[in-house]
């Protein structure tokens, strides 16, 4: 029997279910036009949380103006937004309020790490700070920054309308952030010893 | 800097203890010493109360600032010699609006048993930076109206400023993104 | 029913049933940060109410003492992030004052135009955040745009628009560039006309004086007990300022009112912080001409790093880098507080020393902190609505609530 999958596959005739449809010539439009507006008219949850709240802040505000991506209108409710950029250093006690409000959030629904407190803890890498926000939500987009500029936090909202331009209509993620995939009890964090990282690969969809 | 306040060398007026004859100089009982032009009372956890509300009857009436310290390992603290040292600290820095003057107290607390009697019923603005010495430090203050954690979770367990509570550091981490 | 029922019947309800304990925050829009206030509400009154914090809680005074004293700034200044630089000059004056070292006086001069042009800048995110809470979305807008341009020349200066790591322990980390004075006139220039056209927006507005005047008021005797100090102490007309009181850095040589309110309210804090930027742009001006000439941080080759073009040219110079970016300097063993007047209040520092080259113990009396302990006290018997006037009145970065 021939492996007929990746020809099956082409004509949008494979085993992905709705991701499938997009393939073809009838549904292709539509789809663009589904993902244009979504890029087009994000909605951001407000979790300003430290000093990159007030760079987000001036995002939104006349000298940057985040109105020209449609984004100026942050949502207070996580029902009515869809993009939650985490600006700022995440503690210990704020986590689970930050997974709730994730999960209050409907899909579909991105998150951009503002600063590099909320992508990798930053400077304080101790007891208090969640050493990376993707330890408890999955992240797209990491905007670097101390705290990143307005023009860091617009080119990754405009890096996150290109994902999203590119990007499966249908994403399913995993459900929870894996961060480093690094398991560490706050006991095992006080004894912690110096070691060799070793690197794989691994995205967000696999 | 502010100046040290004139009357250093007066007795302590209510005289119920008996006067210790060393050369120290003496405030409400306390030892004085004079560091970089301010003035610290030092004190035990006994007469710490007492000492708060003679110095707010002097005009000290604002309580500025709350908070602890642990001198674990520490060799080189200067304390009056009638002062033993402790390995805590609980220092108290009251400013009398009045006449624009600081003054600092030094009360030492010790490893075993660090409680003290709460300040707030002379000055309820200490309330939240006596819960903050209980969350940082385990230092108990009697009497406080409120002893829950402030800053950290309810369920923390330790106190995270001594000296013997490691900075929590993890390992740096290199994470991989899809893509670049 | 008749009259006889239903005074019955309100005799059998509970009038408790009317109380119920409902939660703000730490996530809500009021842009405070992650500051939750539970609350006890009759209705819509207000009875009781409990600001719980600790949600931004970094570890950062554990952080300091495994930081070098040129180090620390760059964690004190994230502390208040709104007027950062006032961290990193308390914490300065704390080491200067343990080393016993003297700094030029254009340092000083040089600090004192970039702490007041930072007051402005917070007051202006007051402004813009106050205003936006209470409805006056616009007030958003124009309160940044303002911003910006001190922003601007804040990052011409030191490389930063917040969080600037500028002023270090020894004067400032580099001197004004050419063509600061330009920039400095064109803001004074700008920001008279804009904060008339705020007086327009809100001060003389009759709905934004029904939802501040006679909200949140406070006696001085009240602040006092509680600690709070800046505008909340002034706003009750009691002028203690640290500036004029107990003065440090050369604000003695400069001409300034202390500005004062009357009843303790919302709307006094907010009208005492609109007048504190022009108190701040009278002191710029001042200090645009009175600044003099000199070294921009104190000579003493061990506790400031040379300059990089010298460690081309001599050894020694090349040791002393090493040694300060490296080891650090070392403080001699002793303990100081010191405090300057932030926008918020008494922002001072305990610092210990124990003759290393790392703090043995570094505490940062936050303003914010004990200003919020007035919380309670302001929205007792006031409705939900002004609860949002009262939190954005207190003006609290929580970033320095909790540390």
């Amino acid at each position: 029997m021939p492996d007929l999958s990746d020809v099956k596959h082409k004509l949008g005739l494979g085993d992905d279910g709705l991701a499938g449809l997009g393939h073809n010539i009838i549904t292709a439009p539509i789809e663009e036009l589904v993902k244009w507006a979504r890029r087009r008219s994000l909605m951001p949850a407000t979790f300003g949380l430290a000093c990159c709240a007030i760079e987000m802040m001036a995002t939104g505000t006349a000298h940057y103006d985040m109105a020209r991506y449609g984004m100026e209108t942050f949502r207070a409710s996580p029902r009515q937004a869809d993009l939650m950029i985490v600006a700022g250093r995440v503690s210990q006690k704020m986590a689970p309020v930050l997974r709730q409000i994730y999960d209050q959030m409907m899909e579909p629904k991105w998150v951009i790490s503002m600063g590099v407190c909320a992508s990798s803890g930053g400077m304080f890498n101790n007891y208090a700070i969640v050493q990376g926000v993707d330890q408890v939500v999955p992240v797209d987009i990491y905007a670097p920054g101390c705290p990143p500029g307005p023009e860091t936090l617009l080119h990754a909202i405009l890096a996150l309308h290109e994902k999203i331009r590119t990007g499966e209509l249908t994403q399913r993620r995993d459900e929870t952030g894996r961060g480093a995939e690094i398991e560490l009890g706050h006991e095992a964090a006080m004894d912690a010893q110096p070691e060799p990282v070793i690197i794989r690969t691994g995205g967000l969809y696999d | 800097m502010t100046e040290p306040p004139a009357s250093l060398d007066e007795e302590t007026e209510s005289g119920e203890e008996e006067m210790p004859d060393d050369d120290v100089e003496r405030l409400h009982g306390a030892a004085v010493t004079v560091t970089n032009g301010q003035t610290v009372l030092h004190t035990d956890k006994a007469e710490y109360h007492d000492l708060i509300e003679a110095l707010n009857d002097d005009d000290y009436g604002v309580c500025v600032d709350l908070c602890g310290a642990d001198y674990l390992g520490n060799d080189t603290r200067s304390l009056p010699a009638t002062v033993p040292a402790e390995r805590f600290e609980l220092v108290v820095n009251l400013l009398d609006v009045k006449a624009s003057r600081r003054m600092r107290v030094r009360v030492q607390l010790p490893e075993v048993a660090p409680t003290v009697a709460t300040i707030t019923d002379i000055h309820p603005g200490a309330e939240a930076m006596e819960r903050e010495a209980n969350d940082m430090f385990g230092i108990e203050f009697e009497g406080h109206p409120d002893p829950t954690p402030i800053l950290l979770p309810d369920d923390w367990q330790g106190h995270p400023l001594r000296k013997d509570f490691s900075m929590g550091r993890i390992p740096v981490q290199f994470k991989a993104v899809d893509g670049r | 029913m008749s009259e006889a029922e239903a005074e019955e019947r309100a005799s059998v309800v509970d009038p408790d049933d009317e109380r119920m304990i409902i939660n703000m925050g730490p996530q809500h829009p009021s842009t405070h940060g992650v500051l939750r206030v539970t609350m006890e509400l009759q209705g819509e009154t207000v009875l009781r109410s409990k600001p719980v914090i600790g949600y931004l809680h970094t570890g950062m005074e554990k952080t300091a003492e495994d930081l070098t004293y040129l180090q620390g700034p760059t964690n004190v200044t994230r502390m208040d992030y709104a007027s950062p630089l006032f961290t990193e000059l308390t914490f300065s004056l704390a080491v200067e004052a343990l080393l016993e070292i003297e700094i030029p006086d254009r340092a000083t001069w040089i600090r004192m135009l970039m702490c007041e042009l930072n007051r402005m800048s917070s007051h202006l995110l007051f402004l813009a955040t106050n205003g936006m809470d209470l409805g006056a979305v616009g007030m958003m807008i124009y309160g940044w745009r303002e911003r910006e341009e001190v922003l601007r020349f804040f990052e011409k200066v030191t490389g930063l628009r917040m969080n600037h790591n500028y002023i270090r322990p020894g004067g400032v980390a580099a001197d004004l560039p050419d063509g600061w004075r330009e920039d400095v006139q064109s803001i004074l220039k700008v920001l008279p006309e804009r904060l008339e056209q705020f007086d327009v927006l809100m001060t003389g507005q009759p709905i934004w004086r029904e939802r501040t005047q006679g909200i949140g008021v406070i006696t001085t005797e009240e602040a006092l007990a509680l600690g709070a100090t800046g505008p909340i102490l002034r706003s009750t007309g009691y002028a203690w300022d640290l500036r004029r009181a107990m003065p440090y850095l050369a604000y003695d040589e400069v001409d300034f009112d202390i500005v004062v309110g009357t009843y303790g309210d919302t709307f006094d804090r907010y009208a005492i912080r609109l007048n504190e930027i022009r108190e701040s742009m009278r002191i710029v001006e001042q200090c645009l001409e009175l600044i003099p000439e000199g070294p921009y941080r104190a000579e003493d080759r061990k506790v400031t790093p040379p300059p990089r073009a010298r460690i081309d040219e001599s050894m020694e110079a090349l040791i002393h880098h090493f040694k300060i970016f490296t080891e650090g300097f070392k403080v001699p063993p002793g303990e100081v507080y010191t405090a300057v007047e932030s926008p918020r209040g008494e922002l001072g520092c305990y610092l210990v020393s124990d003759g290393g080259p790392k703090p043995q113990r570094m505490h940062i009396r936050a303003p914010s902190f004990v200003n919020l302990q007035t919380l309670p006290h302001m929205m007792h018997g006031g409705l939900l609505a002004d609860a949002i006037a009262v939190i954005s009145s207190i003006d609290p970065i929580m970033g320095e609530v909790d540390r």
